[in-house]
């Protein structure tokens, strides 16, 4: 493929790695998705580049949250060791790494009043994982075209051309987006939105009742004289929801305050139309559970309608979209499902669904869920695009009951992924009994394969978790659910004699 | 891909939602999810629980049963119903024929989704019938 080096801007490259050129993989993003799947990528040999517009390290999270406080835990207390690899379940911010030393970093920046990091330490951890592990990214390089040729791609940036036979972007889910509403214009996204003190005496009128909605609900709580969220429909909460798709509890005083009738409107409504007036604004609406006709005069108006990948000239390129357009279609490998060979890691993994069994989505718009993604990903295409050889373990027949009963009951990857992640062991006459590692659940029960078992961790409409386990015989999969367990203690005698017996002819 | 406003336009040239006021179209568009399935992808499996209900807006699914196709759904059939109000796992695969986009209701919400709007329920009871009734033809 054709190369070239934008003339005059190659002076500031001194001491910047990965100068323009041509590479076997480029990666754009410094966010954790990014710096993630680039350590996988370096521990498995790949040579890549990464590129990234930003001045340092941290994604969006050198922005975001607006009001400071995340809402997954890193438990500062927790009931294994902190350093071990199941810990990862207990601290959903942190990057993952082989080594124990580079593993639960954010926790070691965090003050120890809360069990929610704040934005800035997750920003200080995100360095000192790039710092401690070596990861290396060129920072002010913008990623500004895309065009395919013999090979693979061009990637045209600001600091001259980028060849490669793979694309990955981890470019985040973080670019504000607004529906189509008259008058949406005159308003500002969550993005904007001001310090909370700023709208002390306020009414103020919040567009949404996702996440990012009601976290500027709670933040304004104190603030605002009267607080009204509007959405067409009722909030989706983590509660009700058992995933992480829904509203934290982090953020629920705003929804207490609605129930007790403290001042806090939700409403059910269809925004048509947004209009500034002498003293801020009107928004008129018509209900949607409960018919009739709304009209707010109120002081400001913020639109928590929540964000899209900025896939700058993908779409031109052929990557088909879904969402509304936000999200890039992917395969069970992250792959675009239209372009080959450009691939997606961090929040745009969400693009490849998976099961979705009983509705419940993946973690993956999350970095307790994407992370785990990165490592997937990173083996995948080192086997699959660049000759590495990933040695993988054997096991004895006695011990794969025990393994994935303890896999199910403990690591991180199938309790952070559920039913997307599946730790799989296969059983070839050749091979023996092979630790396969993880892999997309999708994969697994919609490809052939030799004769394998998949275990995951699922959970019912009920709220029920429990583990379920897929077997592989003769090409054909079959699925068999066990039972939960209050305590989530999924290594009883009754899981071992039931495990064991549909196991037993396969191993 | 399509906007929200291109959404409900679409529902509401689907028999399912014909008779739903543009405010509940609205409603129903922020409650179902907008999924993309590749030509050749599963949507539901065969034997597997915890479904979900789909509802096709554009391309084609072929209906199979241990391998062998029984009918094709394009635009505004439906499926995944008939497991989720039985409580029991689908007995077809349905594949993507080509490039498949739908609305994905989860399996846990379809009761509530179908009591709060009636209108819907009824007008999936009518496809029902349609296919029971040539169903029974085939005999």
């Amino acid at each position: 493929m054709a190369v070239g080096r934008r003339r005059g801007r190659a002076a500031g490259s001194i001491g910047r790695p990965f100068p323009p050129g041509t590479y076997p993989l480029v990666l754009v993003g410094s966010g954790p998705g990014a710096l993630q799947f680039s350590y996988f990528l370096g521990r498995l040999g790949v040579a890549h580049a990464v590129l990234s517009a930003d001045p340092g390290p941290g994604g969006m999270f050198r922005q975001f949250p607006l009001y400071q406080r995340l809402n997954t835990w890193s438990k500062p207390y927790p009931p294994v060791p902190p350093h071990s690899r199941h810990y990862a379940w207990y601290d959903w911010n942190s990057l993952l790494a082989d080594e124990s030393r580079h593993r639960a970093l954010v926790p070691e920046f965090m003050k120890g009043d809360s069990y929610f990091p704040t934005r800035r330490e997750m920003e200080r951890a995100l360095a000192a994982f790039v710092r401690r592990t070596g990861v290396r990214v060129r920072y002010g390089c913008r990623w500004e075209s895309t065009r395919r040729e013999a090979g693979g791609f061009v990637l045209g940036t600001s600091d001259g051309e980028y060849g490669c036979r793979v694309a990955v972007f981890a470019v985040g889910m973080a670019q504000p987006w607004k529906p189509v509403i008259t008058g949406i214009e005159h308003v500002p996204h969550y993005a904007q939105a001001r310090p909370s003190r700023l709208y002390a005496g306020k009414r103020i009128l919040i567009l949404g009742k996702r996440t990012s909605a009601f976290e500027l609900a709670d933040a304004l709580l104190p603030y605002c004289r009267q607080i009204v969220l509007v959405s067409p429909r009722p909030p989706l909460l983590a509660i009700h929801s058992h995933s992480t798709a829904g509203v934290r509890a982090r953020y629920l005083l705003p929804y207490e305050d609605h129930v007790l009738g403290g001042g806090v409107v939700m409403l059910d409504a269809a925004t048509s139309r947004i209009e500034r007036t002498a003293k801020g604004f009107r928004v008129l609406a018509s209900g949607t559970t409960r018919p009739g006709d709304f009209m707010f005069d109120v002081d400001a108006v913020v639109a928590a309608t929540g964000w899209t990948t900025p896939l700058g000239d993908l779409r031109a390129l052929g990557v088909a979209t879904f969402s509304q357009d936000r999200i890039p279609a992917l395969t069970a490998f992250w792959e675009s499902t239209t372009v080959p060979d450009v691939f997606f890691a961090g929040a745009a993994t969400q693009g490849a669904v998976g099961l979705r069994k009983h509705g419940v989505p993946s973690n993956s718009g999350g970095l307790g869920g994407f992370r785990h993604n990165a490592r997937v990903l990173a083996t995948h295409l080192a086997e699959t695009r660049f000759g590495v050889r990933v040695d993988r373990p054997t096991l004895a027949p006695d011990d794969v009951v025990p393994y994935l009963l303890s896999e199910v009951s403990r690591s991180s990857e199938l309790w952070n992924q559920r039913s997307y992640l599946a730790r799989v062991v296969s059983c070839e006459r050749s091979r023996g009994i092979v630790d396969e590692g993880i892999l997309p659940l999708q994969h697994f029960v919609d490809t052939s394969g030799p004769d394998a078992v998949a275990i995951v961790l699922e959970t019912d409409a009920s709220g029920d978790h429990h583990p379920a386990v897929y077997l592989r015989r003769g090409g054909k999969v079959s699925e068999h659910v066990f039972p939960g367990d209050p305590l989530y203690d999924f290594e009883t005698a009754s899981h071992r004699a039931q495990l064991a017996a549909l196991l037993q002819d396969l191993i | 891909m399509a906007t929200r406003e291109e959404l409900i336009d679409l529902l509401s040239g689907l028999a399912l939602f014909a008779d739903l006021p543009r405010p509940q179209l609205e409603a129903v568009v922020h409650r179902l999810e907008e999924e993309y399935f590749a030509e050749g992808q599963r949507i539901l499996r065969q034997g597997f629980s915890g479904s979900n209900l789909y509802i096709i807006l554009e391309g084609e699914a072929a209906v199979t049963i241990d391998g062998t196709q029984r009918s094709t759904l394009g635009k505004g059939d439906f499926f995944g119903e008939v497991s989720l109000l039985l409580g029991e796992p689908p007995i077809a695969d349905v594949v993507a024929l080509r490039p498949l986009r739908c609305l994905m209701l989860p399996g846990p919400e379809v009761e509530s989704f179908l009591l709060t709007y009636p209108h819907v329920t009824y007008r999936m009871l009518q496809a029902e019938a349609r296919r029971l009734r040539n169903t029974s033809l085939w005999r």
